[in-house]
């Protein structure tokens, strides 16, 4: 089985879907000639064509306002917001309209529309490259939003997403797209949206999370293991819809529960996972729910002691987990 | 009338039309005051524009992103009276919604007319992603979004005419210009004139047509979709027109403007004035004027009974559509 970055296996199933369903089109910011600012639509545009890979307008409403009245009249479009703090502009047509066209239709109208846009800091982006919007879509009836972690999960939810009848939002980690390899198989599958992955088993405490935190949970795991406290990791990897069921499995299992994410605390999804836990399985736990967030500072500072001090780190979550695992 | 290359038929159907839009609206007005329809949004002195720019497309086929103003337009594009009626009453045969939106935000998938939601010019970026899959695919369609001048401040007009012109989608963009956003005069929208003059900006034609003329309107329209369908890009086309109504039947008009512009304009009320040159022109008698006034007559009173008889929405219907599966 080929390993591939995370970053290659986003473009591999852009370019084996493509293939495969000739309705599917990328267009975006600087994706065409350049193949965008990360490449991840790097050679796409040679292979198939400029009417499917279009460098567009710089203009985020116009981006996804378009998708949708193409979505509607039978492509499959694939935008790519640059940076995830640059999909504000479009916010009314992906909140308003994408979300919305099927209900006020009364089913009528669908959007099948997947935006892929990186997010997430630790690369210097300061305040308006490296930001986590996840939590305003995840509010969202209408709305699925997807955040992989690994290649090969990367692979299977964007193809699912691809193929979903509904608009998706899927956030790609800028910091995971080089750091993070794993095999991927050749062949296509998806992995179905709304279906967490415990990526490892553990007895004494859970740690929920998604997206890039996923590794760094994974490391603070190995540190904690050297002290004999076992943990177990829930990957999310859809926030909406949420897999409830895992969650709540997970949280009586262990009794102990540390949800992670970079976004901010107040509103995240962590709020969220935490009371759907406090509603289900209260007396199973053993101690207080624990939640390790970004700040709630408006965004991300540049300066790296800054950055540093933002960002939520292998350390932290060790710390975190360590003296949830001592109550 | 005489340089015309239009049938009677169409020229008969136009007027048809534009009347039947007027007796709705009119009904509508008085379901309202009645405390039977809780909010209406008129066409009432649009109806030539509509009707004339729908009629020059292959209806059904190419689509229209139309705004709450396009009674008339929807009318002509195959939306029947009944449903038009079932739409303002909330009925759970609403072809539009299900009763779920409030009346005036068309949709009607089975003759290409996209759902529309409230906020202004949203429309008009879905109209050029409609021409961009067209562009793709090579079916053949047009798109055109119509909608106020009072939203060609969006930013998203722009957005739409830019991506428009650059892709050289085949859509139009038909501004109803009636010279008023609610209570907002143009002259506070806009330091310009006229929205055609904003196509220039865009590298795309602009033109200018007299909104209360619907043969006027029905050629650069066909004229606009000819480009499109050559592959040429998209047309900006500023139809000038009038409102006779309030906003809404929650607005007050006599706030903003005099009953003498009111009453100005309404000396060339598109449908008295289109009525009299058909019959003028003998392109349709007295006789069959009177027919069909009959038959508007009839057919409106046969929706209202029917949208009044037909039941509301179930409240177990709520959560149905908020995916596909």
């Amino acid at each position: 089985m080929a390993v591939m970055s995370y970053l290659e296996a986003i473009r591999e199933t852009l370019r084996q879907e493509m293939r495969h369903d000739q309705r599917i089109i990328i267009y975006g910011e600087d994706v065409g000639v350049r193949g965008g600012v990360f490449r991840v639509t790097e050679g796409l545009q040679k292979e198939f064509g400029e009417d499917r890979v279009i460098d567009s307008p710089l203009a985020e409403a116009a981006i996804i306002g378009t998708a949708i009245g193409a979505a509607v009249n039978g492509l499959r479009p694939v935008p790519e917001i640059q940076f995830a703090d640059f999909i504000f502009p479009a916010f009314n047509q992906i909140v308003q309209e994408a979300a919305r066209i099927r209900y006020r239709s009364n089913g009528e109208f669908g959007v099948p529309l997947v935006i892929r846009a990186p997010f997430g800091g630790g690369v210097h982006g300061a305040l308006y490259h490296s930001q986590s919007v996840e939590a305003f879509f995840a509010h969202v009836p209408g709305l699925k939003v997807v955040i992989p972690s690994t290649p090969y999960d990367a692979k299977g939810l964007l193809a699912a997403a691809i193929q979903d009848e509904d608009p998706v939002l899927y956030f790609e980690h800028k910091a995971a797209y080089r750091s993070i390899k794993g095999e991927v198989p050749e062949e296509r599958y998806i992995i179905p949206i709304g279906k967490a992955d415990l990526k490892r088993p553990g007895k004494d405490l859970s740690i929920i999370t998604y997206g890039l935190m996923v590794s760094y949970a994974q490391k603070a795991a190995e540190t904690l293991e050297k002290e004999g406290i076992s943990v177990e990791i829930l990957d999310l990897r859809s926030i909406r819809p949420l897999d409830v069921e895992m969650i709540l499995e997970t949280a009586k299992r262990t009794g102990k529960v540390l949800i992670v994410h970079e976004d901010n605390l107040t509103g995240g999804i962590g709020g969220e996972v935490s009371a759907l836990i406090a509603e289900h399985a209260l007396f199973d736990l053993d101690a207080p729910i624990m939640r390790l967030a970004g700040p709630d500072v408006p965004a991300m500072p540049y300066s790296p002691p800054l950055e540093h001090a933002f960002m939520v780190t292998s350390d932290k979550i060790t710390e975190a987990a360590r003296k949830l695992a001592k109550f | 009338m005489a340089t015309l290359n239009m049938t009677p038929e169409l020229l008969k159907e136009m007027y048809y039309t534009m009347a039947l839009s007027r007796a709705l609206d009119d009904r509508m007005w008085i379901l309202n005051r009645q405390g039977r329809a809780p909010v209406v949004y008129s066409a009432n002195g649009h109806e030539a524009v509509q009707v004339g720019s729908a009629m020059a497309l292959n209806r059904g086929e190419d689509w229209i992103v139309p705004y709450y103003r396009d009674l008339a337009m929807v009318l002509a594009y195959g939306m029947t009276p009944r449903e038009v009626m079932l739409h303002l009453l909330g009925r759970a045969d609403d072809p539009n919604s299900g009763g779920r939106q409030m009346p005036a935000h068309w949709g009607l998938k089975r003759r290409h007319i996209l759902t529309t939601g409230s906020v202004v010019a949203t429309q008009d970026v879905h109209a050029a992603g409609l021409a961009l899959a067209s562009k793709v695919l090579k079916d053949g369609r047009v798109s055109m979004a119509s909608f106020g001048e009072g939203s060609t401040s969006q930013g998203e007009f722009h957005e739409a005419l830019n991506f428009a012109a650059v892709h050289k989608l085949p859509v139009i963009f038909l501004n109803e210009n009636n010279g008023y956003a609610i209570s907002v005069p143009a002259r506070k929208q806009m330091a310009i004139m006229d929205v055609a003059a904003k196509a220039q900006g865009y590298g795309m034609p602009g033109v200018i047509v007299d909104g209360n003329d619907p043969v006027k309107v029905y050629e650069v329209t066909a004229e606009a979709a000819d480009r499109a369908r050559r592959g040429e890009g998209p047309t900006l086309i500023e139809a000038k027109t009038y409102r006779f109504v309030p906003h809404s039947s929650d607005d007050d008009d006599r706030a903003y403007r005099s009953r003498e512009e009111v009453a100005e304009w309404k000396k060339r009320d598109p449908v008295i004035t289109f009525e009299k040159r058909l019959l003028d022109e003998k392109v349709m008698t007295a006789e069959e004027l009177k027919t069909f006034q009959q038959r508007i007559k009839d057919e409106v009173n046969d929706a209202t009974d029917f949208a009044e008889k037909a039941a509301l929405p179930d409240p177990a219907t709520l959560w149905r559509y908020v995916y596909a599966d």
